[in-house]
């Protein structure tokens, strides 16, 4: 037997909306998935007129769907921003290849241009090159602090203003967790907001904050958008996936669990008087840090010395090497890049 | 049509990463015995016949695991009641992992 959509349009209802238990067809999901976004952007204030914004590009389904959403929305309701398509090339074989063969079919889809830097351009290190000197049991690390800072490396690169992320509401739920769990509260405080930026750095947003997962994923089924999924080469971290695989179990018993943690995380407040770790800009590179030098560089400069542990060992060891790298000048393998990069921040994308 | 009997067809289609877990194959047509069939029953079906690895990834308890959707036919198998869908012969059954990649 057939369902009636609830919106009692006369058609048969396909999907069972997570946030709201409603049946719905699949035109009336259409508008109710897009409405909802246009609504976060607008009540967000995500964009203004004449706004640059690049959209980062993985060919997952995530960025698929933002970059499909963002151009329909910005044809429908005129916000007047010029899009792109922003993709990180992290050298890894095999692995980029198709995601990027999906970036590329998304830009011809859609009609947006592409940008793909590497991390060999941003860097001077390809993540294949980092395995060979690391290892292959902790290039996670790596691989999630180089990726944290690429983005705003490459829009700050290409002079953009707005770089929009395709961080959906589970993704947003699960770093609420993790964050708790790990008694981050500094990043606790950050990680639900809709907009991050400093004064004179690039905005980063997430226009997909409040789109489940579920309905992300119907969405490009219904649209036939093509999307890129793999497991990362590298071996996921354990602790997350834990985090995760307790959020969809909530979430099956109780779905509107993903929608309260994150309202949970935004009305939490930190008492006063607890101290907060300082934010300050990397003495190197600029960028956004806690420490003195942030963990990229630190990482960078690592690889660059041939010791490269340093950013993954232990932190004494690492203070030390740290007052050996403040006293040093840039060397020469970051061709002053690190000098030329203006002041953004070290973005929450929360690891 | 009813072939007393014979077993029911149906299409099993895989994908957003599911797929990986079958072989990388994204559409099984199969033939399964008898007409009695649930999604619930077909699942451990498709661990013990067609599944290739880590059959955690797919299955948790008696269901699949959350994170994968079902759909029957292009529809939501919330709506049809789960498990519990008596498969017709015909239907069309798709898995989506919704876990791999972002
Ligand atoms: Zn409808
Ligand atoms: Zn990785
Ligand atoms: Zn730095």
């Amino acid at each position: 037997m057939p369902i009636p959509c609830s919106r009692q349009c006369g058609k048969k209802a396909i999907l069972k909306r997570p946030k709201t238990g409603h049946a719905l067809c699949k035109e009336c999901f259409f508008y109710a998935f897009e409405s909802e976004i246009h609504n976060t952007i607008t009540q967000g204030k995500l964009f203004k007129p004449g706004d640059k914004v690049a959209i980062g590009a993985s060919g997952g389904k995530d960025s698929t769907v933002l970059a499909y959403v963002l151009k329909t929305l910005n044809e429908r309701y005129q916000y007047g921003i010029d899009l792109f398509l922003l993709s990180i090339d992290e050298g890894i074989t095999g692995y980029r290849d198709d995601s990027l063969k999906t970036v590329q079919q998304n830009k011809d889809d859609y009609g947006l241009p592409l940008k793909i830097l590497s991390y060999k351009e941003l860097y001077g290190w390809t993540m294949d090159e980092i395995v060979a000197e690391i290892g292959k049991k902790n290039n996670c690390t790596f691989c999630g602090v180089f990726r944290r800072q690429a983005l705003d490396r490459g829009a700050a690169f290409l002079g953009v203003d707005c770089i929009a992320t395709g961080h959906n509401a589970d993704d947003i739920a699960e770093t609420v967790l993790m964050n708790i769990l790990r008694g981050d509260i500094a990043r606790l405080q950050r990680c639900t907001s809709i907009i991050t930026a400093g004064a004179d750095c690039i905005r980063r947003c997430k226009p997909l904050k409040y789109a489940y997962e579920k309905e992300i994923v119907m969405y490009a089924y219904f649209k036939q958008l093509v999307y890129f999924s793999t497991e990362c080469v590298f071996a996921p971290n354990a602790y997350r996936g834990h985090a995760r695989t307790y959020l969809k179990d909530l979430e099956r018993i109780r779905p509107s669990s993903i929608l309260d943690i994150i309202h949970s995380g935004e009305t939490l407040q930190v008492k006063e008087g607890i101290k907060l770790p300082e934010r300050r800009n990397c003495s190197r590179c600029g960028f956004v840090s806690s420490q003195e030098i942030c963990k990229a560089c630190i990482m960078l400069e690592g690889l660059n010395r041939g010791l490269p542990k340093l950013g993954i060992g232990k932190s004494t060891k690492v203070k030390r090497a740290l007052e050996s790298i403040a006293k040093d000048k840039c060397n020469d393998k970051c061709n002053g890049k690190c000098k030329d990069n203006e002041r953004i921040e070290e973005k929450d994308l929360e690891f | 049509m009813s072939i007393e009997s014979n077993g029911i067809s149906v299409i099993i289609e895989l994908g957003g990463g599911a797929e990986l877990l079958f072989d990388k194959r994204k559409k099984h047509s199969v033939n399964l015995p008898g007409n009695d069939w649930t999604i619930q029953k077909l699942l451990f079906w498709m661990k013990d016949n067609l599944l290739k690895e880590r059959p955690e990834l797919f299955m948790q308890d008696d269901t699949v695991r959350p994170g994968i959707l079902v759909l029957v036919n292009d529809t939501d198998w919330e709506l049809l009641g789960e498990g519990n869908y008596k498969i017709n012969s015909g239907d069309t059954i798709m898995f989506i992992s919704t876990l791999h990649g972002g």
